[in-house]
């Protein structure tokens, strides 16, 4: 047993609204920058439509992800490190721009230095790819909330998969929304695809990020992640992906796209899992086993023998305690409503999702009966055939059973509540046709419904033995690095002597979150005994001498008569 | 032994391979972030698959002739029974389909880069300058090869070209045997040279990553935190929202 610690995300689908708040506080946290307009960290697609970029599901044609060959090993679906090899020179699956869309800008300075005229001055769009007036014809959300209809909805590669009696009736579909980030898969194949090592996971959070500096460029991770999520700088010619905000993360802040969701339906956590037995339960021979076979990965925190493993692996202590507060183990393994995104994909996934129950309310809703009673609703969700299979697609390759396991969990919870909301007693009966007790629903339905922001992002921050180079951040010299002031360097950025972006850059003198925090949390502005020497300098008129702009003369004997001076 | 010749075939290739190794040293402690292959691929596909690959291939082809050829001393080579004439045709036949589909391919990327809009807009000048130089040496080359093995009666480099290159790495450089070595074939090993020297500082530097520890390593790499956790400093590429391509930098006739 080899015991790791993840960082792991779970979403819950029946509470996103499509409001992408998410996606625009990452873009502007991250991918605000030329040479990745188009780069969307999260994005939070309309089911069924086409994601982003279109159809990346479909990996006949992408070749992401993983395959099991006939030895039962895996290998990336575009092929060893032989073909990789070959391959080098043009990739031969490699999206398009145009498979996500051409990013734009428009032209407002047109608005205002356009000259006097008969017709009113208009902001044309401009492509920020060639400068040139463009036609904006896609983006990353353009089937929002099934905008476009059955033309462009009939393109979702996971639809097609559904069955061919799907009809695409507009009235009668079910739409709900599935925002995405990385999912720092405990088998990434954007990793394997990398030929210069750079994309690695590390060891002490399992967040997989790029070197910047050892990536060549050579843009195979961007074939290799079944998701589409690492993506090319067209500028800088590097690969980027999402970070899992790490540096908020490693001083115990959620990620920019939990902190700012409206619906608070993201939760984060730690999960500990056994590194020795990641390959063997992505290789199963059968898809459908994919997901109990990654939940077996998993280590109970609670367990003696896991904890005492876990320290001689060197994961502290608070760590351990984070992971038995963790809300991902408790979705994942105690409730068992959350599921993998593609495992079939056999990457691994480590952001999970509890599948919305809301199509299945609507539609019953909308035949007049009561969507929300316990017997209404598993009767549904064994009918309503489509949604169902279309979830399974997603969540668990195909295989109806888990799906219908979590709908009903959830249906239950709905039902059993109801009861204790009108102030009828609560029904075990409820709770124990899903396997589960009314103490252990009340638990659930608290993390799920009203849980504080403590309970829903349980991070544990960086360690407590670093605390004091975290202090010392703050004092360290600005000129103190690589290439700084006439070593030679590239200056601050965007001015190297290659091209956009070359050089080293200058680092920023960064106050410490925790030194921040201490200052704004302290019960005093200064320490004790520093306050004679302290004056608001912005009373001050420049020329008298207020009280404590100097240091006390400590040497000096007390003059109680003026003397000659 | 005199001035000009010492100066061309001692002085100006020691000079080029100093600029090369210690720019490689340089760009490589100081720009590791630059160091990249910057390619165009997303902006441009369907060309690039004719292209790219007819390139690289053909020049890492010509690249294998240019060690046999140089590096190898005459005589190993008929040691192990390969004739002057058997290696002539065997050169003369590889070398030209080498040469042609690496003319071929750098044609079609250098048309490629000059009529796709985006693609010619991501172009630096000193990519432009780069083309140049790269383009000269290839074809500077093929001009020489085809001078003397094709029109004329045909050269063998073997003899002068390959001891003088030699002569170099032991230290005991030898200007006078490149003297007498037609002026093709004198023009092309200057250009050569300045394609050297001028290689640390273009993007051709990503030849010199080319990912060979990829077939040994395994396929998933960890690696533990930096010793800084929390913020880090600025990294290079994040200079501001996104702007239109700089004009007068890419296409001139906007």
């Amino acid at each position: 047993m080899r015991v790791m610690a993840q960082m792991a995300m779970v979403m819950n689908l029946d509470k996103c609204i499509g409001c992408h708040t998410c996606s625009v506080t990452c873009k502007q946290a991250w991918t605000n920058r030329s040479g990745v307009e188009y780069v969307w960290f999260n994005n939070v697609e309309t089911r069924p439509g086409q994601g982003y970029p279109r159809t990346y599901e479909d990996q006949d044609r992408w070749q992401g992800g993983w395959v099991r060959t006939r030895s039962g090993r895996l290998k990336p679906r575009s092929g060893g490190r032989l073909k990789k090899m070959f391959t080098i020179f043009a990739n031969p699956k490699l999206p398009a721009m145009r498979d996500y869309y051409e990013p734009w800008t428009y032209d407002y300075e047109h608005l205002i230095n356009a000259p006097a005229g008969e017709d009113i001055p208009v902001a044309r769009p401009k492509s920020l790819l060639t400068g040139q007036d463009t036609k904006i014809t896609w983006s990353a959300n353009w089937d929002d909330s099934l905008a476009g209809g059955n033309e462009i909805a009939a393109g979702d590669p996971v639809l097609a998969k559904v069955s061919d009696q799907v009809r695409q009736e507009y009235e009668k579909t079910f739409m709900f929304f599935l925002p995405r980030i990385c999912e720092h898969c405990l088998n990434p194949s954007c990793a394997a695809s990398c030929p210069s090592g750079a994309i690695y996971k590390r060891a002490e959070d399992g967040i997989v990020l790029v070197d910047q500096d050892r990536c060549r460029g050579w843009r195979m991770c961007v074939t290799g992640c079944p998701y589409k999520k690492v993506y090319f700088n067209h500028r800088t010619g590097k690969a980027e992906k999402c970070t899992f905000c790490f540096p908020r993360i490693e001083i115990g802040q959620p990620t920019i796209c939990s902190e700012t969701c409206v619906g608070r339906l993201r939760y984060l956590g730690l999960m500990l899992y056994d590194a020795d037995r990641v390959a063997e339960a992505a290789a199963m021979a059968d898809e459908h086993d994919l997901y109990d076979a990654q939940r077996a990965v998993f280590l109970d925190p609670h367990d003696p023998a896991v904890v005492a493993a876990a320290r001689d692996a060197g994961i502290p202590d608070d760590w351990i305690d984070a992971a038995q507060r963790s809300p991902i183990w408790d979705l994942i393994m105690k409730y068992e409503v959350a599921l993998p995104l593609h495992p079939e994909y056999r990457t691994m996934p480590m952001v999970w999702y509890i599948p919305p129950l809301s199509p299945v309310v609507d539609v019953l809703r909308e035949t007049g009966h009561d969507g929300e009673a316990a017997g209404n609703l598993f009767g549904a969700i064994d009918a309503l055939r489509i949604p169902v299979e279309y979830l399974a697609e997603l969540f668990t390759a195909g295989d109806p059973a888990p799906v219908r396991n979590v709908l009903n969990r959830l249906a239950a919870m709905r039902a059993y509540q109801r009861r204790i909301n009108l102030g009828e007693a609560a029904d075990e009966s409820i709770a124990a046709a899903v396997g589960m007790t009314g103490a252990a629903m009340q638990d659930m339905y608290r993390l799920l419904a009203i849980a504080k922001y403590e309970q829903r992002y349980v991070i544990p921050a960086a360690h407590a033995e670093d605390a004091h180079r975290l202090e010392k951040i703050a004092t360290e010299c600005s000129l103190d690095y690589e290439g700084g002031p006439g070593m030679g360097g590239g200056g601050p950025y965007g001015q190297g002597p290659f091209g956009e972006s070359s050089g080293t850059p200058v680092p920023v003198q960064v106050e410490t979150f925790h030194a921040l925090r201490n200052r704004q949390t302290s019960d005093r502005f200064v320490d004790p005994g520093d306050e004679p020497r302290r004056v608001n300098l912005l009373n001050w008129d420049g020329k008298s001498v207020p009280k404590g702009l100097f240091p006390p003369r400590r040497t000096e004997p007390e003059h109680t008569d003026g003397g000659d001076r | 032994m005199n001035t000009t010749n010492v100066l061309l075939w001692v002085v100006y290739p020691y000079l080029a391979m100093a600029i090369l190794v210690g720019g490689l040293i340089w760009r490589y402690r100081y720009d590791k972030f630059g160091w990249t292959t910057r390619s165009s691929q997303l902006y441009e596909t369907a060309i690039l698959r004719w292209g790219s690959p007819l390139f690289h291939f053909g020049v890492l082809m010509v690249l294998i002739g240019h060690v046999g050829g140089l590096v190898i001393p005459k005589s190993w080579t008929e040691a192990v029974g390969v004739t002057e004439h058997t290696y002539h045709l065997m050169a003369v036949f590889i070398g030209t389909v080498a040469g042609l589909c690496t003319l071929i391919g750098m044609g079609i990327l250098i048309a490629r880069r000059r009529l796709t809009g985006p693609v010619f807009a991501a172009t630096t000048r000193n990519d432009k300058a780069m083309y140049l130089v790269l383009a000269g040496v290839i074809v500077l080359g093929l001009l020489a090869t085809v001078r003397a093995n094709v029109i004329g009666a045909g050269y063998d480099y073997r003899e002068t070209v390959s001891p003088w290159f030699r002569s170099l790495f032991y230290l005991r450089p030898d200007p006078d045997v490149m003297a007498g070595v037609p002026v093709g074939f004198q023009i092309h090993v200057l250009a050569a040279f300045a394609l050297f020297a001028f290689w640390p500082f273009t993007r051709l530097v990503h030849a010199f990553s080319a990912p060979v520890g990829y077939l040994t390593r395994p396929y998933v790499v960890y690696r533990s935190r930096g010793p800084r956790p929390g913020l880090r400093p600025t990294r290079p590429g994040w200079d501001g929202p996104p702007r239109l391509p700089a004009r007068g930098h890419g296409r001139a006739d906007r």
